[in-house]
């Protein structure tokens, strides 16, 4: 069902029914739309004349084969008007500064300090070039080097490295270790990696892209957890590793965590923890303590550095002493008197990325770990599953929206259902997710493939939101469930007060109507 | 229990919040949610992290204090690129992505968070426009990864296995593929012309078979000269039916011919002097684009941002393509590429670049960049013993500077410098052994003819 098929005296009933909210909609053009013929900025100045009389065109010293005929055809508009576009593409997005963004589960979206990301503007640090000889790149390497060392306390583990450059990119880099330490034996044979279905999408893929076969285990029905038999049953002497998500995207702690360790140690397999979930357990969980092996932390979630509109992120990745020969060159280092870049690690993976990875990540987790303390970070975790917990008693209580696995207690997140009210009145998550934005907060996440609780919606409450934020979320889960039942047309044809109507899916589905730049729409469309 | 912690970033933390909210979940406790981890994995030790919150005005002091140990490259006169460019940086690029919408947005539907979808596609059209190529993908990691992205697509579209590099791409970047493309591919060098740098077209022809996947090429290289035989090289990859990818500095493109004019199937390149600050190396974009929509869609493995429409007539919408088994999300343990989180902010930054450049600034911009790179290799290849550029090729913001004539080692070359406060190209005798002792250097807008002279001064007093 689409607006389209309302009648205009419909839509305007909807569009004017009360919410509390309505977004900002510039009906804003493309900007290429905004463009004009022969209009230039003047960013960058000349050259000094003594260089353009001494070098002269230079632009001749390009062979005509490799030289550019017709100029790119980028859009053409003066700065006050690219300042204007942009401005209102910011006021069209919904960030975690702009209103209640506790339906994104899995991304622990959280206040990101703004004297943070100052920091990280002075000069001092985006001036700095990567390549700088040791002696004066010291603050930053003494930062870096002191952010590993807390990181290390936080998980147990004892070598960080910072390189990869995204969560999923720490879960390769750690498929890569993993590799490495078995190629390094001799151990050919290991070429199996087990992972849950309710782990993140990179721990299934990651390990396959880097070769392994992959071995995906399902959530127990009753418990949630993968359970001991099926772990039993996947593990034997071609098991290279377990690389999993604790706890799950479901909220659920897998219990027998220990037991799965300690089997996949026992035929000689490496475990991987994926700890983006870390935000309710931070200083309550040591992935080392319990028998990882490497791990890694999302420091654009637990720790804060903002997520960019998707990113740049950082997957901290943390290895036990025996793995750090297999981590990403350089290593950091301190003899106590300086901070030095070894890249003296012959089997070491190599390079997985740029440089050092996103270094501004590191200075701003740093700053947040600061300024919390280790009392500071265990109230944090608190909260998160405090958070999450109120949330989770005032949603179970609304008609139509049940909790999966309802025996266990959740952490950070949990995941919930709209089966019955599917059922009931029509509406499922999808319907449900674009009815909620116009009341003024971010959709929600449903659920990573594979789909195992139907109709899903996975919010979370981390550290930053406050006890009316969570009362204002319930609230419009509530409206929303009512018009469930009441008018399900309503919530059908959302959304209404959002930046735009009901997207047409089938150019996102449908490859032969897939158009992902201006040209090629304008060549459709002309 | 009272609980008395209150912080400023945790709205609830006021006095009283937390027994009332445990009351109404009905708990007692926190400890009560905790039981779920079972006792004997509970950690329970106290942390060598300090133990207490710090205030903002003390936090930022400290940082502060340690920052100020940094001497950075803008306050040296320095001359090194090699992967991370120093280049001015409009304001406008910093007050948009500055925008804590953009900066605190992350995953949101494409209602809630149209303007960020909108903002990538059009950085996809204008990478597009660049590049001359139909299907862009969002921003993935950085040039590296981008380049290994590049290689897979070619072996799932090709259904081969080797890819041919030449063997001026640098060591960093080759550990980067490699570790990208194993066990998928078998990557072999291939050589090149040590006068001119260029591909050394009769081995490529020997290398290039129906096994060949791809060849990637870099264009300028990571060694500064300019590919001058990519038709050529396209036309020899092509006989074979095997795919051109080539790797480029996007800022040259004002000047170079789009790799999509020249018979690249595939490009790839590091965004990041779009308007990024080289910020330790961390501000990087990975583009990756190619030129047949149609062969490519189904096996790019990173996000797109595609145009549609919505149920009212005259509204545009723009959301992830979302085909099933392209990307890791759908593939899980079937993938052999992945994505996630990448660096969206800076396609927002390179965007507004790129807008407020339009066709004629990154021209000028590539020629200003030029003109500066030339001043610079006429002056130092006046000193002595000093051979700039290296290679006998036309060149783009960075060339090759050989001392071996000289009898001076580049690293004492470097202390010299360093000494009178310049910091010379980076030292390629330890990548390139061939190359003798010889350095990277880089020249762009920001520097001016001042320092150019410097720099020349300073070389001519040290190895004289």
């Amino acid at each position: 069902m689409t607006v389209e098929s309302l009648t205009l005296a419909k839509r305007q009933e909807y569009e004017q029914t009360e919410t509390g909210y309505h977004a900002v909609r510039w009906h804003e053009p493309v900007i290429y739309e905004l463009s004009r013929q022969g209009f230039a900025n003047e960013v960058v100045s000349e050259p000094e004349e003594g260089i353009r009389d001494r070098v002269g065109d230079v632009t001749l010293h390009i062979p005509d084969k490799v030289r550019r005929k017709a100029p790119p055809d980028l859009p053409q508009l003066s700065e006050p008007e690219i300042m204007r576009h942009y401005l209102r593409l910011s006021q069209q997005t919904f960030g975690f500064d702009s209103g209640i963004s506790l339906g994104l589960g899995t991304c622990t979206m959280k206040y990101s300090p703004k004297l943070n990301d100052q920091l990280v503007a002075l000069p001092k640090f985006s001036e700095l070039h990567p390549l700088q000889p040791e002696n004066t790149i010291q603050g930053i390497l003494q930062i870096m080097y002191e952010l590993g060392n807390w990181l290390c306390e936080l998980s147990g583990m004892d070598e960080f490295s910072f390189q990869p450059r995204g969560g999923s990119h720490g879960v390769y880099a750690n498929a890569c270790i993993m590799r490495a330490y078995h190629r390094s034996r001799g151990d050919m044979k290991r070429d199996e990696v087990i992972t849950s279905a309710v782990s993140h999408p990179c721990n299934a893929g990651c390990p396959s892209a880097a070769g392994f076969k992959v071995i995906q285990l399902f959530p127990d029905k009753e418990t949630g957890d993968i359970g001991v038999d099926a772990l039993k049953a996947a593990v034997s002497e071609r098991t290279a590793g377990l690389m999993i998500t604790t706890p799950y995207d479901t909220g659920v702690f897998d219990s027998q965590i220990g037991e799965y360790i300690r089997l996949v140690h026992e035929v000689g397999g490496l475990v991987s923890l994926d700890q983006a979930n870390f935000n309710g357990v931070m200083t309550r969980l040591r992935a080392g303590d319990v028998g990882a092996d490497l791990m890694h932390f999302n420091l654009h979630k637990t720790f804060s550095t903002p997520h960019g509109s998707c990113g740049p992120g950082t997957g901290a990745i943390g290895v036990k002493k025996e793995l750090k020969r297999f981590l990403p060159v350089p290593v950091l280092e301190f003899d106590g008197y300086a901070y030095r870049l070894n890249y003296d690690f012959p089997d070491s993976i190599g390079k997985i990325g740029s440089f050092y990875g996103v270094a501004m990540n590191a200075v701003k987790a740093y700053a947040w770990i600061m300024s919390l303390g280790a009392e500071g970070l265990r109230q944090a975790a608190e909260w998160a599953v405090i958070n999450n917990n109120y949330l989770i008693k005032k949603l179970v209580a609304i008609r139509g929206i049940d909790i999966a696995w309802p025996n266990r207690r959740k952490l950070q997140e949990a995941r919930f259902t709209l089966k019955q009210m599917r059922e009931e009145t029509g509406v499922g998550t999808s319907d449900f997710n674009l009815r909620v934005t116009d009341y003024g907060i971010q959709s929600y996440f449903t659920s990573h493939e594979p789909v195992i609780v139907p109709e899903p919606v996975t919010p979370e409450a981390s550290d930053s939101v406050s006890r009316a934020d969570l009362d204002r979320f319930v609230e419009v889960f509530r409206r929303v469930s009512d018009e469930a039942y009441k008018n399900p047309e309503i919530v059908k044809t959302a959304p209404h007060r959002s930046v735009i109507h009901k997207t047409d899916e089938e150019p996102l589905y449908d490859a032969s109507k897939t158009i992902v730049t201006w040209k090629a729409y304008r060549e459709k469309h002309d | 229990m009272t609980n008395e912690f209150v912080h400023r970033f945790i709205p609830n933390s006021s006095p009283g919040v937390r027994e009332a909210m445990l009351k109404e979940i009905g708990l007692e406790n926190v400890e009560q949610i905790y039981e779920e981890i079972p006792e004997r994995l509970r950690f329970t030790g106290e942390l060598d992290i300090p133990s207490w919150p710090v205030a903002e005005s003390e936090v930022a002091r400290r940082i502060k204090a340690a920052m100020n140990k940094n001497s950075t490259a803008g306050e040296f006169l320095s001359f090194l690129g090699a992967g991370c460019w120093p280049h001015y940086v409009p304001a406008l690029c910093t007050e948009i992505i500055g925008r804590s919408e953009f900066l605190t947005a992350y995953a949101g539907s494409d209602a809630a968070d149209f303007g960020r979808y909108q903002a990538m596609f059009e950085f996809q059209s204008m990478i597009g426009a660049l590049l001359d190529m139909d299907l862009v993908s969002a921003p993935v990691y950085d040039g590296a990864t981008a380049a290994g992205d590049a290689m897979h697509m070619a072996s799932r579209a090709t259904g081969r296995r080797q890819v041919l590099i030449p063997k001026t791409c640098s060591p960093d970047r080759l550990a980067t593929i490699r570790n990208y493309c194993d066990p998928w591919l078998e990557i072999e060098q291939v050589d090149y012309d040590r006068q001119t740098g260029q591909i050394n077209l009769g081995d490529l022809k020997d290398r290039v078979s129906v096994e060949t996947a791809a060849v990637y090429i870099e264009n300028p290289t990571y060694l500064g000269f300019i590919e001058t035989q990519c038709e050529e090289i396209a036309t020899i990859v092509h006989s074979k039916d095997a795919l051109l990818i080539a790797s480029v500095n996007p800022l040259s493109l004002g000047l170079l011919a789009p790799p999509g004019e020249y018979g690249a199937d595939i490009a790839c390149g590091e965004g990041q002097p779009l308007g990024m600050h080289m910020s330790f190396g961390g501000a990087t974009l990975g583009i990756l684009a190619c030129k047949d929509a149609e062969r490519f869609l189904g096996i790019m493995p990173s996000f797109l941002t595609a145009i549609s429409t919505t149920s009212v007539s005259g509204e545009y919408a723009f959301s992830y393509h979302t085909l099933p088994d392209r990307m890791v999300y759908s593939t899980r343990e079937k993938a052999r590429s992945y994505t996630g989180t990448s660096s969206w902010l800076w396609g927002i930054s390179a965007a507004v670049y790129l807008a407020l450049l339009g066709p004629k600034g990154i021209r000028t911009i590539g020629e200003h960049n030029m003109q500066k790179a030339y001043y610079a290799m006429e002056l130092l290849s006046g000193i002595k013993g000093v051979r700039a550029p290296a290679f006998a090729a036309p060149h783009f913001n960075e060339f090759v500077v050989n001392f071996d004539a000289t009898d001076t080692r580049v690293s004492e070359i470097n202390q010299g410098l360093f000494d009178q406060g310049i910091l010379g190209g980076k030292n390629l005798s330890g990548e390139f052994p061939d190359l003798g002792q010889s350095a990277l250097y880089c020249v762009t807008e920001t520097h001016d003819q001042d320092g150019i002279h410097r720099l020349v001064e300073a070389l001519k007093n040290i190895v004289d």
